[in-house]
């Protein structure tokens, strides 16, 4: 029998519908390689296969643990945690490590509670002192960093998307199939599922490095063309206040800000964005903040590095002609 | 039906919150505290919904310092029909398993078919109580629903995840949390404020629920240090005179971010 390393750190790597690792699995590796033996569970009919484990190694893995558990793919979170607390039983890992994801909270939750283990979610980073495991946040949106650890046994930590640089050096991992005991506890049963298209080859939101919003100020879905068009000239993702949400410009996967998606990105350029404190939440730790708005009172220009008063439809087009110049 | 709708108490988002850098604790005292709305679009699911279900009963569970009365009694004003307030000075700074454990005793002891939560709360941003609870009460969850269906015995809706969008179900009792896509609250008016005053306020003590909030034998989240970020500060600002998109383009190329 495979005996895992004393400071094994059990990350649960989620897989995309077409069996594709997450891209939280990278971070999340990177993080358990800074503080321990990374041991990844790959969960699902795909993950068994053996592309599945080597995908993960490439990552970092050094061991994978596979799962296909009763009811995987048709109920919610549960197999999933009965597949974890499988895991856990037989690596005895120091902290065990999941995505921030809806999915990822949704098993941690029942999995902590389900083993009284401690919870610290939304982490941005992970250490080790010489008591533990210890979880560092970021709260009030990013105004205060707060240093969590549990009174004893391993944490369950969930890492926010996108926040962890640290990536693993690729691993040959050694794969365990794991024989998961149903616990039979009662779960939402999934009907039917509809996979959201892929509309471009832009980079995803989470975790970009570069970040161009809209706001109110693009004034409809048509103009809104034009976040597009600087973002592709930047090589950004795209995102959203609420206002150009819930106007119907943008789906709402777009959204940043405190409910939505947090973006902690290298450049964020905001347009038209009045810059609300919920919208602040969201992205307020990016390292660059540049803000174009009209209205020069708008709060944005509070935490801009570099604002501009002016009317978008002006400047946007020039600063896409000037940088597409520079670049031939 | 017995719906239980869990809220909370919040510093309010559009003002300034502030933790205490000593106790690293929410610091009440700075920011007017408000029910987080979207523990009031969960009620105003429940309340919207109650005409059309057989006996239904709202119950507001919430665990809150005692100060909290005051806020929480608007979720009575809005609609209500009765509020279980846990309210304990050993549950001060309680991390989330202990939050957690005193909620699913409170919420077993009100007795439920239905418990309805926000799926992220505006302040701690954890998302994960509602699966916590779910669990300790042995009962389906359905999480993030952007729209959901409540008939007998049973609740279905759509669920947004990353990659797509699902259609989930569950059998009663269940446990659920829902996104901002569902309506704000309504406004309580001067009948429901003059109601509320006559309606049932129970308030709980961990012992009460025969939690003991200093047990050492199960593990605890606690916090270590907490420190205040230095504020941002505003940076160049210009008054765009036919130039900005060229200067913008500069300030960007030199800072290497295009």
């Amino acid at each position: 029998m495979t005996t895992f390393p004393k400071d094994s750190i059990l990350v649960l790597i989620e897989t995309t519908p077409s069996g594709e690792l997450a891209r939280s699995a990278a971070g999340l590796l990177g993080a358990a390689a800074r503080v321990g033996t990374p041991v990844a569970l790959l969960v699902g009919e795909s993950a068994t296969a053996a592309a599945a484990s080597e995908a993960a190694g490439a990552i970092g893995a050094k061991h994978v643990l596979t799962a296909d558990p009763e009811g995987g793919a048709s109920q919610l979170a549960v197999p999933v945690v009965d597949a974890l607390a499988a895991a856990a039983a037989l690596v005895h890992p120091d902290a065990i490590l999941l995505s921030n994801s809806v999915n990822g909270r949704d098993v941690a939750g029942r999995f902590a509670a389900r083993t009284r283990s401690a919870l610290a979610v939304d982490a941005v980073g992970i250490s080790r002192d010489e008591e533990g495991i210890v979880a560092h946040h970021s709260v009030y949106g990013g105004a205060y960093s707060v240093d969590c650890a549990p009174t004893f046994g391993a944490p369950v930590i969930t890492v926010r998307e996108g926040s962890i640089d640290d990536r693993a050096e690729a691993a040959s991992p050694e794969t365990t199939a794991l024989d998961v005991p149903p616990s039979g506890v009662p779960a939402a049963s999934i009907q039917s599922f509809e996979a959201q298209a892929v509309v471009s080859n832009r980079p995803e939101l989470r975790g970009a490095a570069k970040v161009v919003a809209g706001g109110r100020g693009l004034t409809s879905q048509e103009q809104f063309a034009l976040v597009d068009q600087l973002a592709d000239v930047l090589g950004a993702a795209v995102g959203a206040s609420r206002a150009a949400v819930d106007a119907g410009w943008v789906p709402n996967s777009y959204q940043v800000g405190q409910t939505g998606i947090s973006v902690s990105p290298q450049l964020y350029v905001a347009l038209g964005v009045s810059g609300a404190i919920q919208h602040r939440a969201g992205m307020q730790t990016a390292k660059t903040i540049v803000a174009i708005n009209k209205d020069p009172d708008a709060p944005i220009f509070e935490i801009a590095d570099f604002g501009v008063v002016g009317d978008l439809f002006d400047v946007v087009p020039q600063l896409i002609a000037s940088l597409s110049a520079r670049k031939e | 039906m017995k719906i239980v709708v869990l809220m909370k108490e919040v510093p309010d988002t559009y003002g300034e919150r502030k933790l205490n850098l000593e106790t690293g604790l929410a610091d009440r005292g700075a920011s007017d505290a408000v029910l987080d709305e979207i523990g009031e679009r969960a009620l105003e699911l429940a309340l919207s919904r109650a005409a059309s279900i057989d006996n239904a009963e709202i119950t507001v569970v919430s665990m809150a310092p005692e100060t909290a009365t005051t806020t929480l009694r608007k979720a009575l004003a809005m609609g209500a029909d009765r509020l279980v307030h846990i309210a304990d000075v050993n549950l001060v700074g309680a991390d989330l398993g202990l939050t957690a454990e005193v909620l699913a005793a409170a919420i077993r002891r009100t007795g439920f078919d239905l418990v309805i939560a926000g799926n992220l709360s505006t302040d701690g941003y954890g998302g994960v109580l509602p699966a916590m609870i779910a669990e300790l009460l042995g009962v389906p969850y359905a999480s993030a629903l952007a729209s959901v269906d409540i008939a007998g015995d049973r609740i279905s809706g759509t669920r947004e995840t990353d990659g797509g969008v699902m259609t989930v179900a569950a059998a009663l009792p269940a446990v659920i949390s829902i996104t901002e896509r569902f309506p704000a609250g309504r406004f309580p008016n001067f009948k429901g404020i003059m109601a509320a005053k006559k309606k049932p306020v129970e308030t709980l003590t961990a012992a009460d629920l025969d939690i003991d909030p200093e047990a050492l034998d199960t593990p605890r989240s606690i916090m270590l240090a907490v420190s205040e970020r230095p504020a941002r500060a505003a940076g160049t600002k210009i008054v765009d005179e036919g130039d900005a998109g060229e200067k913008l383009a500069e300030f960007l190329i030199q800072n290497r971010l295009a």
